[in-house]
């Protein structure tokens, strides 16, 4: 084995996180700066790629930090569950970098081209190494290496709400960040570990105490904060509103579902279903608060009419649609939420590209700037009206698989008025979707500016994803086949 | 008593508390990270308590001592704390800014100036 493929799993978090201050120094040129991070991000997609292939051969691969041994040393550890969300991770910065030469352009002022794209490459690093690690510590530093490149690209704004909403994502990031590490001290504390594998083998012995109760509280509680988890979700609506086209189609994508699969990672694979589902009812707490989740937000994002806010409580939404399957706490739920994971996160992408190319031609995202963009912008419009359908739900998009298994799971668990509840949701996401549609097809255009189709630069991202929408809608073989392993990994904790 | 002999603890709870409150009810944008520095303070010293072991000396090989605190938690806390000295750099840059585009640093003033646009 090569010397590369030996330490693939180091590359994938060290490669942008050494990129970084690298790209930070061509801040006078932001050509440079642009093409190094495109690079690396192209590069850590096919780190990623090598990943896929050599978890699909060996089963788990694992990573000794400095030679290390576990569990006392660090250990990176790759299985089915993560690759997913590596690949997802890896994937969507991979396609957004493109998108972002003219959109980050057109967006941020120019001399600080460097330091955003820097930024970008640590908040990458930051939600590869939470994805990767198997250290219980580390997730939290990773945690907040991503979250502080995130408040610093949010804070790019040009609005100046941008660094207000920036600011109350760091005070409520923070306070999640912190219970996760009180969280942590507990287990450690009781089991003298800080390795997940090790923690899941030695909590059994002390489950019965306080102590790890308390853990798993804070630990959710702490983690349900940086995913959003309704009603802990305010600080979200302003920072997707407000940050720049690029940085919210990367938050959107990965930002949330990388805490999502901590929390995964915790309450499955290191507290086991056993403890947190049938000794502590967890799913009594999980499921109202993500039917609320879903119903509440859904609710709101219709009446707003800056359509990125629009789509950042639809986040909110799709958010509790993945917890509502976690708290099926069956196989079929569990896969459904990974699947989701996965299609959420290219369905998110395509449809915020598609408002950056608004935003770059129409100067804004209100519903008025749309008014009769159909006509104008078609191609950006028919990739949203796509990527749209796809958040509804619809047959042939990558919304509709998942929502198809998350209804067969809740069937299965025997609980039919939550399949008929998702039904009556995706009306729901028919509704705002249909107004940003109504408004840009069927009402005559704005005479008073000529407005062209979005650049090629901005339209072909756009367009990969979307047709990534409708091909993971068809041929459902490769997420779905990785989303089973994944839940079937998690329900077996940590093996 | 055995409550005093968790004196620690009791002082990592009252400042975690105290902090928290700050966060949560104070309006001027530097208390906030002030109060934000207070909570995260109480996890340091509930970590470094963790680690004490009755009798224990410091982790360092000593002829005829055979126990020890244990050195991990300390290791940790000094990531953490430079994590949260970032933070913190990063929280009062964006409150100068703050202060820059609206002129204010109280919460309400800053909504109520957000809402008149």
């Amino acid at each position: 084995m090569g010397l590369v493929q030996l330490h693939l799993p180091a590359f994938q978090v060290i490669l942008p996180m050494l990129a970084a201050p690298l790209v930070m120094l061509m801040a006078r040129s932001p050509r440079a700066a642009w093409a190094t991070a495109t690079l690396v991000s192209w590069l850590s997609l096919a780190i990623s790629l090598m990943l896929l292939v050599r978890v699909q051969a060996e089963g788990v691969v694992t990573y000794h930090m400095g030679g290390w041994l576990p569990p006392v040393g660090i250990e990176y550890r790759v299985d089915s569950v993560n690759i997913l969300v590596l690949l997802v991770i890896s994937f969507i910065s991979a396609v957004v970098m493109p998108f972002a030469r003219q959109s980050v352009a057109s967006e941020v002022r120019e001399d600080k081209h460097g330091y955003f794209y820097a930024a970008f490459l640590l908040a990458n690093c930051g939600l590869l190494g939470i994805a990767i690690t198997g250290d219980a510590f580390n997730i939290f530093v990773f945690f907040e290496i991503a979250a502080l490149a995130s408040y610093s690209l949010i804070a790019t704004g040009r609005e100046r709400q941008a660094v207000m909403a920036s600011y109350q994502y760091l005070m409520m990031g923070t306070i999640g960040t912190t219970f996760l590490l009180i969280g942590i001290g507990f287990l450690y504390i009781m089991t003298g570990t800080l390795n997940l594998m090790d923690l899941a083998a030695r909590l059994p012995e002390v489950n019965d105490t306080r102590t790890v109760r308390a853990a798993l509280a804070f630990i959710v509680v702490g983690i349900s904060l940086k995913l959003a988890l309704f009603p802990l979700h305010l600080w979200l609506p302003n920072a997707y509103a407000y940050a720049p086209s690029m940085v919210t189609v990367f938050l959107s994508a990965t930002a949330t579902k990388v805490a999502i699969y901590v929390l995964m990672r915790f309450i499955f694979g290191v507290f086991g279903h056993e403890l947190s589902f049938n000794e502590l009812e967890m799913n009594l707490l999980l499921m109202p608060l993500a039917m609320l989740g879903i119903l509440i937000p859904s609710i709101v994002a219709i009446f707003h009419t800056n359509i990125k806010r629009m789509f950042a409580y639809s986040s909110v939404a799709q958010v509790g649609y993945i917890i509502l399957g976690i708290s099926f706490a069956s196989t079929l739920g569990l896969m459904a939420s990974v699947l989701h994971l996965f299609n959420h996160a290219i369905t998110k992408a395509a449809l915020f590209m598609a408002l950056g190319c608004i935003a770059y031609r129409l100067g804004g995202v209100s519903l008025i700037h749309m008014t009769g963009a159909g006509q104008r912008m078609p191609w950006t419009m028919t990739a949203f009206v796509i990527a749209g359908l796809s958040l509804i739900g619809v047959p042939l998009t990558a919304g509709f698989v998942t929502k198809w298994h998350l209804i067969l799971a809740a069937l299965d668990g025997g609980l039919w008025p939550i399949a008929v509840f998702l039904l009556g949701t995706s009306v729901l996401a028919l509704l705002y979707v249909w107004r940003v549609v109504e408004v840009a097809f069927f009402r005559p255009p704005l005479r008073r500016i000529k407005v062209r189709e979005a650049p090629l630069s901005l339209l072909l991202p756009t367009w990969f994803l979307t047709l990534a929408c409708l091909y993971f809608g068809i041929e459902t073989s490769l997420p779905v086949g990785l989303a089973e392993r994944a839940a079937e990994a998690l329900m077996g904790g940590y093996p | 008593m055995e409550w005093i002999g968790f004196y620690n603890y009791w002082v990592v709870v009252v400042l975690m508390m105290v902090g928290f409150y700050i966060v949560i009810a104070q309006g001027n944008l530097i208390k906030k990270i002030v109060g934000l520095n207070i909570f995260q303070t109480s996890v340091f010293i509930f970590f470094i308590s963790l680690a004490k072991l009755d009798g224990g000396t410091a982790p360092i090989y000593v002829e005829g001592v055979s126990d020890y605190s244990n050195p991990l938690p300390h290791v940790l806390i000094l990531t953490a704390i430079v994590v949260g000295v970032a933070l913190t750099a990063v929280g009062l840059a964006l409150v100068v800014r703050i202060q820059e585009l609206y002129g204010t640093i109280e919460e309400d003033e800053i909504h109520a100036q957000d809402e008149a646009e």
